[in-house]
Order: C-alpha cells, then structure tokens, then sequence
C-alpha cells in the first residue's frame, strides 16, 4: 500500500484531493480553495492554493515560519477582511458556496466557521458571559435557562465544566493559560459552527495543557471539521489525518498526515520534516 | 559686588578649573606615555568644574534668602527701629521704602519715618553682600581643591561626572514637585488664616454666598460666606452641562477615528482635533459670550419662557464641553488603542459585527481608561476659568435650571482678587479658600485617575 502512494507525481499536479487509501475512506469536502493567493498591498503572502478540506477529519497546515499557513486560514473566514491592505484572489467554497461572492454575509460566515487565536483571548467578561456572548448576538437561545443549557455544554465539549462549574461567574481572564484557551474553544464551539479553524493553538501552552488540547481536538473530530495550523510536526502526526505543507506562500504537497511524514513525495516536505530547514 | 557679577565670577572660576583640569589630565595622558589613562581629560575637566560651579551655586542661591532675613534682623536691632508702628501694612510700607533706597531703586523717600533706616539697611546690605562672597569664593576654592587633588592617572571622573550630571537632573525633576508644595503649602496657610475668621462649617455648607469687601474686617458675617453655591455652579457647569457635551461627542469620534475611518483621513481628522486643546481658552470665551449665550437667550425667548438670563450656565457648560471634546476623545482613543487586537479579532471570528464587537468587548474593555479621561477632563473643566468669566455669572445662584445664572469657583477667585480688598480681610482671604477647595478636589480627581489608568495598563500588559 504503502509504495503506491509514493509512485512519484510531476511537479505541477499539486494534489487537490487526497489519493485513496484502505485504511480511510474518502472524506466529504467542506471547503474547497482553487487557485487561492493572498496579497498583503503588493507582496503575495499565498500563491496559488488550491486544496479540499475534508468534514470529518482534522487537517493541519504545517510549514517554517512566514510560510503563509496563518494567512491562509485567515482567508478561511475572511479574517483577512481586518486588514486593509490584504486581498484575495481565487474561490474559496463552503458546502459549495463562494465566501467572497459579493453576497455572502461575513458576519454569518463568521458564525459557521470559528476560528481560535494562537493566544488565548477570552473577553474581559465572565466566564459564562464569555460563551454565551455568541449565542446571545446571534439569538440562539430562547430565554435564560436554554442558555444556561448552551453554556453547559460547549464547556463540556470543551472538557472544561468541572473545572469551572461552580465560578462561573469569574472572569475568563482569571483562568490559567490552557483553561482560557480551552475557553475559546469552548466560546467558538457555542455557536454550533461547522468548521473551527486554529492558529497554532498551544504556542502560548505549556506541555500539560498541550497535551490536554490536543485530547480534546481529538475528541471534536467528527462533529467539526478542524484545520489547525502548528509549528510542531510531532502535533501534526499527532492530532491531524491530514497534512498540508507550505513553503514561501505556496502548497507543497497535501495527503493523509502517515503519508506526509513517513513517505514525502517532495524533496522539500522531506527536508522540512527531517529538520534540514525551517 | 552684585549678585550677577558673583555668579559670572563663579561661572568663570568654573571655566577655569574645567580648562585647568583638562591641561592636567592631558598631561597625565603625555606621561603615562602610551599607556590608557582611566578617563577622557574632558571628564576629568567636567569633574573640576562641577565642583567648583554647584556647590558655589548652591550656596548663593541658598545665601540670597538668608541674607535678607539677616539684613532685617541687623535692621531692626537699630534704635531708629523703635519708631517703627508695631505691625501691619504701614511699618512694611516704610521698610520697604528704606531698602529700597539703599539698593538704589529709588531715589528719595516719601515717607520721613523710612529715612532714618536708610543708612542700617546701606550698612547691612554691603556688610553680609562681603560675607556671601568671601564664602561664595572660600567653597569655590575647597571645591577646586578637592577636584585637583583627586584627579589622578587612574582616577575615573567619568562615573564620577555621571553620577553628579544624575544629581543634576534629580534636583531638576524635584522642581516641579517642590513648586507644587510649596503653592500648596501658602494656599494652606492662607486658608488657614480665613478659617480663623469664618468656620469651615459656614464657609462649606452655607447656602449664601455675598462676601462685602467694605465691611469692617474684623467683625465678618458667617451667613454671607456660604460657598456651596459656587460649588454647584461649578459642578453643574463644569462636571454635568460640559460632560453631557463632551462624553458623547468625545467618545464617538474616539470610536470613529479609532475604528473606522480610513487612515489617511484619521492622520489629518486626529491633529486637527488635537489641535483644538491648545485653542486660547479665552477665544472660547468669546465665543459663549457672543454668540453662544445670545442664541440660547433667543432660544429659550422662542419657548416661551420669560425673562432668561443672557449669562447662562448652559452657554457656559455647552462652551466648555467643547472645549473638552479634545481632552475625552484623546484619552478614549488611547484606552482603545490599547485594547489587544487579539480581543476584537476574538469577537469577530464568533460572527460578531464591527459594531457589536466596539459595544460588547472594545468599550467594555476600554472602559477604566475611559473613565480615567473623563476624570482628567472633569478637573479640567472645573478648574477652567476663562470662559466662565467671560460667559457665566457672578451671581450666585442655587438652581438647577440650566438657563438661570450661576457662577463658579473660579470666577469667585477672579472677582475676590481683582477688587481693592485688603489681604486681611476675609472677602479676599475666601479667595484662598476657594482655591485651596478646587486644588483639592482636582488633586484627588487626577490622583484617582491615575490610578485606574494604572491598573488598566497593568491588565494588558
């Protein structure tokens, strides 16, 4: 099995789906990307992406630093739109939808694919207040006792409730540093998104409450598709089923994370994850 | 020997020993023949000279205040000092007259009892200007003494120097502080000696407020010197017509510049309204007096209500809230400034729109800073003088229409101050009284915002 995949492909035919293996069956997609660049005024931070970012399964972008992981994912959510001199090029679909179509409602977009920050960044609010901000700007619970309910269970999901069931009501900012990101997961799983995108997640984390949010990504795969962008290859192998690798804006090359780390197609993957550069 | 020409010849030894030391360490340099000496001869000559300047300086400055005390004491210890009326405005009158006389700013006395005591003051003035000298040139001297005796190959005058230019820029931060003090300390003083004459009870909770400075001034009446009219005026002018201006407005453009306007328009919009805090009060006073005040006049006519005041404290409060709109939106923009972008990126990615995310987490989270400029904005306002001397009342009135006259603290001060009052009487004495209140209040004000600003740093960072 193993030597089928590695049967050598021409430079150009970037992968844009992942080859079929046994182990795995072929995963839906929920967000396609064709011909993806990013401008930050003149630079191109991402040249020409195209990928396919399967719903069941959690992708990692992994890549040296500057490579343009970050800014791809921003693109995800049109967190770019924050900053004036960026632009974007090319279709970026979900469930087939174009998310730059002059129609597409940001604030909605937004609302469907969450996004965690490589620093933990609770509001200055209280715990609850701080998971029930979404539902309340978007009005997804009726009345006090459907939040509470919402509350409840996105700390759950985030493997965070027994830790804080009883302070509620202290601030989020009070919490350690893997508990407020595991907040922020928390907060972002509260407004039922499809796909949650994280920016090197545990950066800021030390190797316990690492290990503690690599569990839990493990545990959301299935109900969200996850694209989490990391510096450290082994939380690649650990957390993703699929790998992207980028170098100096461009993707070079995508598949099954065993593939990406045991059988490389590219010279460069092979260095980079050999440690020879980034 | 004059002060001026004292300080020109301590200037020069100064020169003389910085020149001096520099000959000397070069020489040092010259002998020691290749080998490093320890520090530049220009340290070495800075060294020198500082020791000879400062400590010189020091004393002359120090001499000056001292030798007036002594001249006096020397002065009145004369038999022509018995004459003199025992206390008050005439015996300073007459002494001033003969010394005076005796440095040669004037001519000729007007009052004969201060001619007698021209030759003590002639006599004094010269004696203890000899003995500031003969002092001044003796530490110069053990200064210079020392400085040359320490300067040696190996000696490091460059820690020396830096640690003397520290002293230096010590005793400069100081002077503001030490002014502060002592303005305080004679406004202290001054109340003080109000207070003797009318209760603080009255002065503080007293509804009538109509000092004479004609009456007699050891027999005041307590009921005519209740300030708590003036503190409303200025309360109600200064900290609720000026701030329900200034707030909002303040705030919106804060939020506009801050968040959305473009940024080439932010750079032009964000000096230009900077600008405005250094307008001249007084133009601002103008502008309530002359056209401000009429329109509100004309406006309330139009109402119906009759008889309006042309001096209200609505002209004067809506001025000086714009006047302030500068002072809230630069603090507001700095606090928001200061809130992490990782704070509204957070919100914004949960699908929060650009508005909700400034009304639930970049206000919220801004709000201490905000609070803060506010505060500082407040003890400005209260603290503003011209523009309520030019567009509110000095009637004193406890009211809470906004179109009636009133006054304030600081127009009080003003009017207590410029009358022919004498500095014994308590209708000039309150004046003190009324400023020390207001430093007191604007003290605590900033003291308080200072401390949340503080804190609010100390969050993010």
């Amino acid at each position: 099995m193993v030597t089928e995949t590695k049967s050598p492909l021409p430079f150009t035919a970037m992968m844009q789906t992942v080859p079929q293996t046994e182990s795995e069956p072929e995963a839906d997609t929920k967000m396609r990307a064709r011909d993806v660049s990013v401008f930050y005024g003149e630079k191109k931070a991402i040249d020409e992406v195209s990928i396919d970012i399967p719903t069941e399964y959690v992708t990692a972008f992994i890549g040296p630093s500057g490579c343009g992981k970050s800014t791809f994912l921003r693109a995800l959510n049109r967190m770019n739109d924050t900053i004036a001199s960026a632009r974007v090029t090319g279709t970026i679909e979900l469930d087939g939808e174009d998310i730059y179509a002059s129609g597409m409602d940001v604030v909605q977009l937004r609302a469907r694919v969450g996004m965690v920050f490589q620093k933990p960044n609770p509001f200055p609010k209280s715990i609850y207040d701080n998971i029930a901000y979404g539902p309340r700007i978007h009005g997804l619970a009726e009345g006090k006792p459907e939040l509470d309910e919402i509350v409840a269970t996105s700390l759950q999901r985030a493997g965070l409730w027994e830790e804080v069931k009883d302070r509620l009501a202290d601030s989020g900012t009070a919490l350690s540093g893997g508990q407020q990101q595991r907040l922020c997961i928390a907060r972002a799983i509260a407004v039922e998104p499809e796909v949650i995108l994280m920016d090197e997640p545990c950066s800021a984390l030390d190797p316990i409450a690492t290990a503690k949010i690599e569990e839990l990504i493990d545990e959301l795969r299935g109900r969200y598709a996850i694209v989490i962008v990391t510096h450290s290859m082994q939380q690649a192998a650990r957390v993703s089923q699929r790998t992207a690798f980028f170098h100096l804006g461009n993707l070079v090359e995508y598949g099954h994370t065993s593939d990406i780390f045991t059988n490389p197609r590219e010279k460069r993957t092979q260095d980079y994850i050999t440690g020879r550069y980034g | 020997m004059t002060v001026s020409s004292l300080l020109l010849l301590v200037l020069g030894l100064g020169l003389a020993g910085w020149l001096t030391a520099r000959h000397r360490a070069r020489m040092f340099r010259s002998a020691a023949a290749g080998r490093r000496i320890a520090s530049l001869p220009t340290y070495h000559a800075w060294y020198a000279a500082l020791w000879i300047v400062v400590p010189t300086l020091v004393f002359v400055i120090v001499w000056q205040s001292v030798s007036e005390a002594l001249v006096m004491q020397h002065v009145l210890a004369q038999p022509a000092a018995n004459d003199l009326p025992p206390f008050g405005f005439r015996r300073q009158v007459i002494l001033n007259e003969a010394r005076a006389v005796a440095t040669g700013a004037a001519n000729a006395v007007f009052n004969p009892a201060a001619q007698a005591l021209v030759e003590p003051f002639t006599q004094a003035i010269s004696r203890y200007r000899l003995i500031g000298f003969v002092v001044a040139i003796l530490i110069a001297a053990v200064g210079a003494a020392r400085a040359f005796l320490t300067i040696k190959p190996d000696f490091r005058a460059h820690t020396q120097v830096d640690r003397m230019v520290m002293l230096v820029l010590l005793v400069a931060s100081l002077v503001a502080i030490l002014t502060t003090i002592g303005i305080l300390a004679s406004l202290a003083f001054e109340t003080f000696r109000f207070f003797g004459m009318i209760s603080p009870l009255d002065f503080l909770t007293g509804l009538h407020w109509a000092p004479n400075p004609m009456s007699a001034a050891d027999n005041p009446d307590p009921t005519r010197y209740g300030a708590l009219p003036l503190f409303w005026g200025t309360f109600f002018i200064g900290a609720i017509i000026a701030m329900i201006v200034a707030i909002p407005f303040g705030m919106m453009s804060a939020i506009y510049l801050n968040q959305y306007a473009d940024p080439r328009l932010r750079k032009t919009l964000k000096p230009a309204l900077e600008m405005l805090a250094g307008v001249p009060t007084v133009v601002y006073g103008y502008f309530a007096a002359l056209t401000i005040a009429p329109a509100i006049r004309d406006a309330a006519l139009a109402l119906g209500i009759s008889n309006p005041s042309s001096e209200s404290a609505l002209a004067a409060g809506l001025v000086m809230g714009v006047m302030i709109i500068p002072f809230v939106s630069s603090m507001a923009d700095d606090s928001i400034s200061a809130v992490p972008s990782a704070m509204s990126d957070g919100s914004l990615a949960m699908g929060a729109t650009k508005n909700e995310t400034i009304r639930n987490v970049i206000i919220p989270a801004a709000l201490p800073g905000i609070v803060a400029g506010v505060m500082l904005a407040i003890s400005r306002a209260i603290g503003e003088t011209m523009i309520v001397v030019m567009a509110a009342s000095t009637a004193a009135n406890l009211t809470a229409n906004p179109l009636e006259a009133m006054t304030t603290v600081t127009v009080q001060i003003v009017a207590l101050l410029t009358g022919e009052g004498s500095f014994d009487h308590p209708a000039t004495l309150a004046a003190f009284a009324l400023g020390f209140v207001l430093f007191m209040v604007t003290l605590a004000l900033n003291y308080i915002a200072l401390r949340v600003v503080k804190r609010f740093r100390e969050a993010y960072e």
